[in-house]
């Protein structure tokens, strides 16, 4: 059995085959897309996450820096847990603040961890202390709407 | 009355047979692939034939699909002065669902009708008994080859489809409209994902292959020996593979891409 032109052919569109995959996992995709490195997972407690979804970015400073794992409803706390996967390079100060913010007037939801100012850090595993809930609009409307009866009200009775 | 419930219940029947059929069929060729494997110049010359021979439709359609993508999602973005997310657009949407749809539907009708074909011809001429005669196998000999070549080529050639869509896509916004470079890249590599999208897009394109090479060999080898079983055959072939991708297509998009 010798080569055959034919064998040469398939070759070359297996060849460019396999390229058209690895351009769209390194040139499309960015394997390393996520980046995560050596993940360790952290957790937090909030009152309300709004619309925050599992794979939403965890970022501190504007890099991401993790993902969110796990969401869940604890009900001894009446609260929700955020699990959520952090780059092994990146250690955050045990005081660390998590906020779930929104990026943009409309975007997605994402936690954003503001460090504090201690020297011991974040072991895997550990509970963030410090949440700050996402923003719901319609009770930022209701508290504007609350407050400006609460204004408006007394001005007639000193009359 | 009588005759069309008789019709009705024989078409039942018929379609329940030939499913059943298909399943040992499927069966059997997975038994015989491992016979098939160890000559390997057979499954390379329907590699060949499958594969390499499909590659200038697949080269030409991907180019031009993304062409029209680049066109439209520009039309569309400029509306919200959001081009920069262009690139996400024409990757996400070859990477997701076209790459992996189209391809399918040229591949099979490209090579699955051709396969039908040759492999109904055989039939015709009485190649297929001939050979059990002399006790070779046709299935190992003719047909799990042919499976196994669009099995393999399918994925490939998705590959190749959605590589040449994005690269349509960016010939159209960036070198003719102008789309700042930089910004193409940069929102499709943020907004692509490895795992969820190029992942999902080859495990679709790679279930596409088997369904359409199955139907193919099947086809070709259920036919009736006839002329013009034969070409109803092909038809079929092409017919069934269509729904057949659009079908599972749905489903699997509804088991990936929930938005969790």
């Amino acid at each position: 059995m010798s080569r055959t032109t034919l064998d040469l052919w398939v070759g070359v569109f297996v060849a460019i085959g396999i390229a058209a995959l690895l351009f769209l996992a390194l040139k499309v995709g960015s394997i390393s897309g996520s980046g995560i490195q050596s993940p360790y997972t952290l957790s937090a407690h909030f009152d309300n996450i709004g619309g925050l979804k599992v794979r939403a970015p965890v970022k501190s400073a504007g890099v991401l820096v993790g993902r969110v794992e796990e969401i869940r409803y604890n009900n001894e706390r009446f609260q929700a847990e955020v699990v959520f996967t952090v780059d092994g390079r990146y250690k955050f100060p045990v005081d660390t603040f998590a906020n779930i913010l929104t990026s943009g007037l409309l975007g997605e939801q994402y936690i954003g961890l503001d460090p504090g100012g201690e020297e011991k850090n974040l072991a895997p595993g550990e509970v963030i202390k410090k949440t700050q809930s996402a923003v719901v609009l319609e009770k930022l409307i209701s508290q504007f709407m609350f407050d400006k009866a609460a204004d408006s009200e007394p001005a007639p009775a000193k009359k | 009355m009588g005759g069309v419930v008789r019709r009705l219940g024989a078409m039942v029947v018929n379609g329940v047979w030939q499913l059943g059929f298909a399943a040992r069929f499927f069966w059997l060729i997975l038994v015989y692939s491992g016979q098939s494997f160890t000559r390997l110049h057979l499954t390379i010359r329907e590699l060949y034939f499958s594969g390499v021979l499909s590659l200038l439709i697949i080269l030409v359609s991907g180019l031009f699909v993304g062409l029209v993508l680049g066109l439209q999602g520009y039309e569309i973005l400029q509306r919200y002065g959001s081009t920069d997310a262009m690139g996400t657009m024409v990757a996400l949407s070859l990477l997701r669902e076209l790459g992996p749809v189209v391809a399918g539907l040229l591949f099979a009708s490209r090579a699955g009708s051709a396969v039908t074909a040759e492999i109904g011809l055989m039939k015709v001429t009485e190649q297929l008994k001939a050979m059990d005669m002399m006790a070779v196998s046709p299935i190992a000999r003719v047909v799990a080859p042919r499976f196994w070549g669009g099995v393999i080529s399918m994925p490939l050639l998705a590959a190749l489809f959605s590589a040449m869509g994005i690269f349509g896509g960016w010939l159209i916004g960036v070198v003719f409209i102008g789309v700042d470079d930089g910004a193409f890249w940069s929102q499709m590599q943020a907004a692509v994902d490895f795992r969820y999208d190029v992942m999902n897009g080859v495990l679709k394109s790679f279930v596409f292959g088997v369904a359409v090479a199955l139907i193919a060999v099947f086809e070709g080898y259920d036919c009736v020996p006839t002329a013009e079983g034969v070409s109803r055959a092909i038809t079929r072939t092409v017919v069934s593979s269509a729904l057949a991708i659009l079908a599972l297509d749905f489903v699997m998009t509804s088991f990936m891409f929930r938005g969790l």
